[in-house]
């Protein structure tokens, strides 16, 4: 039986990227120990806590970390045979921490997601303008577009970060911690945002797979379904609504948060008050 | 629509985009500075700077020897060689992402500097039995194609060192340890032969009073490639503002086009330096004057720090020769004293902290 046609059973849909058995060793140490993954369109959210391996993870998605053991695949396709060029049409990586250098300015920054279409060289387009144009306007950035980027806030900078990634039109978007410097009303936003681009298409027609690395449970607990990691391996997956998962929640966590079922969404509370 | 969105009027005129407005003035002065500049180069003579004297000297018998085989390939050499400074600076800013880095760094200074060394230790053994002419003119080309073979050795050698151009910190740290390595050797060559010392010094000081037109064709050329390679470059660059990992998430090559800015920034060094000697500072400040005060993507910053590298080292020349007329100072003299100035006044201006 061929893997790419399994359905995933939560959002009925056949997985756009895969991983089995995969290990990761950063500097000599196992940081992932076989993982296994299958991510569908819509909105994945993967949590758990510190050095749990959850960028490690990403970037190994994204075909940014050599593996030592196991495959991504990408559509059925090897990620590892993928032409680089290739590889950017299909997916878009955002970094944590959103460090850049340089002098660019807002708009050039988000510009350079169209590499992923046009190569160093090719000549941007009114493709390229529009697409440019959508991904700043997405995420509000469209009234600083001539500002130097060194002159944003941590925030604002983030928000031009994941326009640079949208820009990309790539289907499969992986974000790592998305929501970091944002206010709330921003990360609301990016939230709506999130789930909003897992349910649309892209410019080309296809279904797009948003995953997202997140520290911030409740936000975490609104996407379609939620990954726990825990020391180099995922530890459970399911939708935010289950019970297993919110116990597993408490577990990796802890029981430094404690997860009950609301009336619409699971409520997150941090157990600060009892000792 | 999304919560983000702030409503703009549909009619509002465009902003002013004061990064642009900046880029333009600067393309503007770097346009009428350099011919200004390049005039100046003409008519400096033995008389200083003087335009009654260059008045003098065009319609002297020997105008044609004095400006047109002389002062004007010196000065157009001068420019040329300032833009690829000016180029390989940018390029290595560019490259290690880092305002301090220049164009000396992987080594090819080091690389030339012992080459120089080894030809002039050569040629002092063999002189001997040369005529004083066939010594100088052999020395001359000798040493143009060894510092331009000796710089391109030592970046190989740092390549070799580094296990290629697959991670940034090593290149960094290789370019270091052959610096130290080549720099040791050729001070044991001069102990040696102290023959070579006074040679040595004179090219570790740079020097653009050798220039003829051979040099400015080969310069020109060399310049052009260059100019027009890492231009195509530039968006390679660009992406790797973003990171290295984030570059190579965009479909950059990024272990074949390190590679790729990695031979640029040798040619272009060692095209520099074989022909004007290590001059000092101008890899380093023209793409700092630059991005400080015009700062843009790459393809502006590469443009416009070769054009403000020639525009820096024509005025050093101008003032190499000036200064204390009818003699010459070094031109990497005035460079290392209007660099160091530079840079210590950027230094007390943003304060230490």
């Amino acid at each position: 039986m061929k893997p790419a046609n399994r359905i995933d059973r939560t959002t009925g849909t056949a997985p756009l990227l895969q991983c089995q058995g995969l290990h990761v060793a950063l500097g000599g140490q196992p940081v992932l120990h076989g993982v296994d993954l299958d991510l569908a369109s819509g909105w994945t959210a993967i949590v758990g806590p510190n050095g749990a391996g959850k960028s490690t993870l990403l970037r190994a998605l994204a075909g940014l970390q050599p593996v030592s053991q196991g495959e991504v695949r990408l559509g059925g396709d090897p990620l590892r045979l993928m032409p680089a060029a290739q590889r950017a049409r299909r997916l878009a990586w955002l970094a944590q921490g959103g460090q850049t250098s340089g002098e660019l300015n807002v708009r050039e920054t988000v510009q350079l997601g169209r590499i992923a279409q046009r190569g160093l060289l090719g000549a941007l387009d009114a493709d390229d303008a529009r697409a440019v144009a959508h991904a700043m306007h997405e995420t509000g950035c469209t009234a600083w577009a001539s500002r130097p980027l060194h002159a944003l806030s941590g925030g604002e900078r983030q928000r031009v970060l994941l326009a640079r990634v949208l820009a990309t039109e790539a289907p499969l978007l992986l974000l790592d911690e998305p929501t970091t410097h944002l206010d709330a009303p921003h990360q609301v936003a990016l939230a709506r945002l999130f789930s909003r681009l897992a349910r649309g298409t892209t410019a080309q027609g296809a279904r797009r797979a948003v995953v997202t690395v997140l520290h911030d449970l409740p936000i975490a607990l609104h996407a379609d379904r939620v990954v726990v990691m825990q020391a180099g391996r995922v530890l459970a997956e399911g939708t935010p609504a289950e019970a297993s998962l919110h116990r597993a929640l408490e577990q990796v966590f802890d029981h430094a948060v404690q997860v009950r079922p609301g009336p619409q969404r699971a409520q997150v509370s941090l157990a600060i008050d009892e000792d | 629509m999304t919560p983000f969105s702030t409503p703009v009027p549909a009619n509002t005129p465009a902003a002013p985009d004061p990064q642009a407005q900046a880029r333009n003035r600067l393309a503007w002065a770097l346009l009428a500075l350099v011919p200004l500049f390049a005039l100046a180069g003409l008519a400096t003579g033995t008389r200083g700077l003087s335009l009654e004297a260059f008045w003098a000297d065009l319609q002297g018998e020997q105008a044609g020897l004095i400006l047109g085989q002389i002062r004007a390939p010196r000065t157009l050499g001068a420019a040329l060689v300032g833009a690829l400074l000016g180029l390989g600076g940018a390029l290595a800013q560019g490259l290690f992402r880092n305002p301090l880095a220049d164009p000396y760094l992987l080594g090819s200074a080091a690389g030339a500097g012992l080459a120089v060394v080894l030809v002039l230790a050569g040629a002092a053994l063999a002189g001997t039995t040369l005529s004083l002419a066939t010594v100088a003119w052999l020395e001359r080309v000798g040493l143009v194609l060894a510092a331009f073979a000796g710089a391109l050795a030592g970046v190989a050698l740092t390549l070799a060192l580094a296990q290629g151009a697959v991670h940034t910190l090593r290149l960094l740290l290789a370019g270091v340890v052959v610096a130290v390595l080549l720099g040791a050797l050729s001070d044991l060559v001069t102990v040696a032969s102290p023959d070579a010392l006074r040679g040595k010094q004179a090219f570790m000081l740079g020097s653009t009073s050798f220039l003829g037109w051979q040099a400015v064709a080969l310069l020109a050329a060399g310049s052009a490639l260059l100019t027009v390679l890492a231009l195509r470059s530039a968006r390679a660059l660009d992406a790797l503002t973003l990171g290295e990992d984030s570059a190579a998430s965009l479909g950059v090559a990024l272990p074949r086009m390190r590679l790729l800015l990695v031979v640029l920034l040798a040619g272009a060094t060692a095209l520099a330096v074989a022909h004007a000697g290590l001059v000092a500072f101008v890899g380093l400040v023209a793409p700092h004057l630059v991005r400080r005060h015009a700062p843009g993507a790459h393809a502006w910053l590469l443009g416009a720090s070769a054009a403000m590298g020639a525009a820096l080292l024509l005025a050093a020349d101008v003032v190499s020769r000036a200064v204390i007329a009818p003699q010459e100072l070094p031109v990497g003299v005035v460079t290392a004293v209007i660099g160091g100035v530079y840079l210590f006044v950027l230094l007390r201006r943003r304060g230490l902290g």
